[in-house]
């Protein structure tokens, strides 16, 4: 195999008495989809946000390309390659769908201190936007208000400014909760294309889809991994069975 | 249908297809408005109406100022009378030394002041920028009611300085003999020192305006509405409120030389909280966000104090009562009341 895109190394976190994260280390190869799982309230969503560096953790490493990002910003690991998506969707409400996702072509054209060409008639943050929004099926969506969306376009969105950055990899919190089963059959074949674009870190607790997607699978429970594997491994794994699968399969 | 789709292809509204929207037409009436009302007054030889129409034009543009940084940045600024009256000392203390002919602050190397509004504006330009960039630094590190005080704190230390700084009149004031100068026209003259402000007034309106259809101006936008967002695209959101807190800080000096000027006279009124609190009324009166907010909550409060002000001591309790009916009822001021919800391409 090759050299890991994504490495979290023995990563800790603690909410006062709680520890939300503890001793997680895991991997994200180029071309895989690694599935994060685990009950609510394991940890998921608080792993993902210390990578993408909106919660600093207590101690551990996280490394983009063999680069030590864990005392960079926000913005500084979006520019190196993280795109995200968030379990509860974080966007401009008040903003049309085309806006929300040209402020991302805008981030990596790197060129947010120009002051004078006006943004509405600028080709070169149109075409990619429309590009993006096409391939997302959002094409007739683009002029609407993001508070006018459904639940699932606003995922979908949220997925179009991810792509838009061109991302080196993904991490995706629970991206086709509540879309029901026409959307999330469309959002698992989207996910399968692109995992050869881009690798792609998946917090997802419908096991169908998880089965159906990912290479490898990481079982959180409480904090800390219970276990980490292949797709096979996971599901024959007994204590995964035992601690988690069990109470979600017949 | 086939409009709305128009007036949401961006396309089609650079080539102009579009027809110009509502909220063009009530800018273009405020602007010629108030222009035409000072031109009245100037040939009904109104002398005082003229110089009201001025004073509008200027409190307008610190509040195109304001809008900058409350209206399209989201930060809730209660300092900005510290660049307005910083603006007003730029000009009298310039225009006391030159009339003197001894060097600026009383220090050997400075030059003898001047009289003339285009280095003052420079100088105003620069000098509130630097204070910007200073008070911004500082008070972004904080948000909400932080924000609020820590601004407020620092337009009260100018305040206090001011007071108690005798060699440009303390808490007297400093008068302004004649008013500085501009080249081929007569400042003196009422209505010509109008269109200069209304001038100035209006660049700064078309400023604000290319700003926020540029790619600052989204980011801005973004910075203000979902931080999270910005940053997430890998856009860090503090730099951007920055800048936009100095330009703001710019435009809101400049309003105040302008200031100065029209009254022949700088005093410590001008750095109060009271101005810094009647420009935020101002905003939000005529509409937070709204381009042209400022002109309309301008041209509201600024005749509401002079009639009401004159018919009763209360005045401000009825502004009160027109305020909390913008907050509870037209939540888009003036602007909003007019023109309808603001529209984004
Ligand atoms: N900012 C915070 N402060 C305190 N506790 C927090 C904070 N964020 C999360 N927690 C707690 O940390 C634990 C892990 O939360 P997290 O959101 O990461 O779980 P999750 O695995 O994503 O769950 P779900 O499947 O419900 O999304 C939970 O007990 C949660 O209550
Ligand atoms: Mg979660």
């Amino acid at each position: 195999m090759s050299e890991p895109l994504l490495q979290v190394k023995q990563l800790n976190k603690a909410f006062g008495a709680l520890q939300a994260t503890r001793d997680v280390s895991l991997d994200l190869y180029p071309g895989e989809i690694h599935a994060l799982i685990g009950p609510n309230g394991a940890g998921k969503s608080t792993l993902i946000s210390q990578i993408t560096g909106n919660l600093p953790p207590d101690s551990g490493e996280i490394l983009l390309q063999g680069e030590d990002i864990t005392g960079l910003t926000v913005a500084e690991r979006a520019q190196r390659g993280l795109g995200r998506s968030f379990q509860i969707s974080s966007l401009a409400d008040e903003l049309s769908v085309r806006r929300n996702v040209m402020i991302a072509v805008q981030a990596i054209q790197g060129s947010s201190f120009r002051f004078w060409k006006p943004v509405s008639s600028d080709a070169s943050l149109l075409e990619p936007v429309a590009t993006i929004l096409e391939r997302l099926g959002l094409s007739d969506r683009a002029g609407t208000l993001v508070a006018e969306l459904s639940h699932g376009e606003r995922r979908l969105v949220e997925m179009a400014c991810a792509l838009a950055l061109q991302p080196r990899a993904l991490l995706l919190d629970e991206p086709m909760a509540g879309m029901g089963s026409e959307g999330t059959a469309r959002m698992v074949k989207l996910l399968s294309e692109l995992k050869h674009e881009v690798p792609i870190l998946l917090i997802e607790h419908d096991m169908d889809a998880v089965f159906q997607l990912a290479d490898r699978v990481s079982v959180l429970v409480s904090g800390g991994v219970l276990a980490q594997g292949t797709a096979d491994e996971i599901r024959n794994h007994p204590a995964v069975r035992e601690a988690y699968l069990g109470e979600e399969t017949t | 249908m086939t409009s709305l789709q128009n007036r949401f292809n961006p396309q089609a509204l650079a080539a102009g297809l579009v027809p110009q929207s509502r909220e063009h037409w009530i800018n273009v009436l405020l602007v010629v408005g108030l222009v035409g009302a000072a031109m009245l007054a100037h040939f009904l030889g109104e002398r005082f109406y003229v110089n009201l129409a001025s004073r509008i034009a200027i409190i307008a543009m610190a509040a195109v100022g304001l809008n900058l940084a409350l209206g399209f940045g989201g930060m809730v600024s209660f300092g900005h009378a510290a660049f307005f009256g910083l603006g007003g000392y730029v000009a009298g203390i310039s225009a006391y030394h030159a009339f003197n002919m001894t060097p600026v602050l009383g220090i050997g190397f400075m030059p003898e002041g001047s009289t003339q509004m285009l280095s003052i504006w420079l100088v105003t330009l620069l000098v509130s920028g630097l204070l910007g960039l200073v008070i911004g630094k500082i008070s972004l590190g904080t948000s909400g009611v932080y924000f609020i005080m820590i601004t407020l704190a620092f337009a009260q230390m100018m305040y206090y300085f001011a007071n108690s700084w005798p060699a440009y009149g303390g808490e007297d004031g400093l008068p302004i003999y004649l008013r500085n100068e501009l080249p081929l026209v007569d400042t003196n003259h009422n209505l010509t020192f109008f269109f200069i402000a209304a001038i100035l007034l209006l660049i700064s309106l078309w400023l604000s305006q290319r700003l926020m259809g540029s790619r600052f101006g989204a980011a801005l936008t973004m910075a203000h509405l979902n931080p999270v967002r910005l940053a997430t695209a890998g856009i860090d959101p503090r730099p951007v409120k920055l800048m936009a807190f100095v330009i703001s800080a710019m435009i809101a000096g400049l309003a105040g030389a302008l200031y100065a000027d029209l009254n022949r006279f700088v005093g410590t009124n001008m750095l109060s909280w009271h101005f810094s609190g009647e420009l935020i009324v101002i905003v939000i009166l005529g509409g937070v966000g709204r381009l042209y907010g400022p002109l309309a909550g301008a041209i509201l409060f600024v005749l509401m104090e002079t009639w009401l002000g004159g018919v009763t001591q209360y005045w401000q309790f009825w502004l009160g009562l027109v305020l909390l009916g913008v907050v509870l009822f037209a939540r888009g001021g003036l602007m909003g009341f007019l023109a309808g919800r603001s529209k984004d391409v």
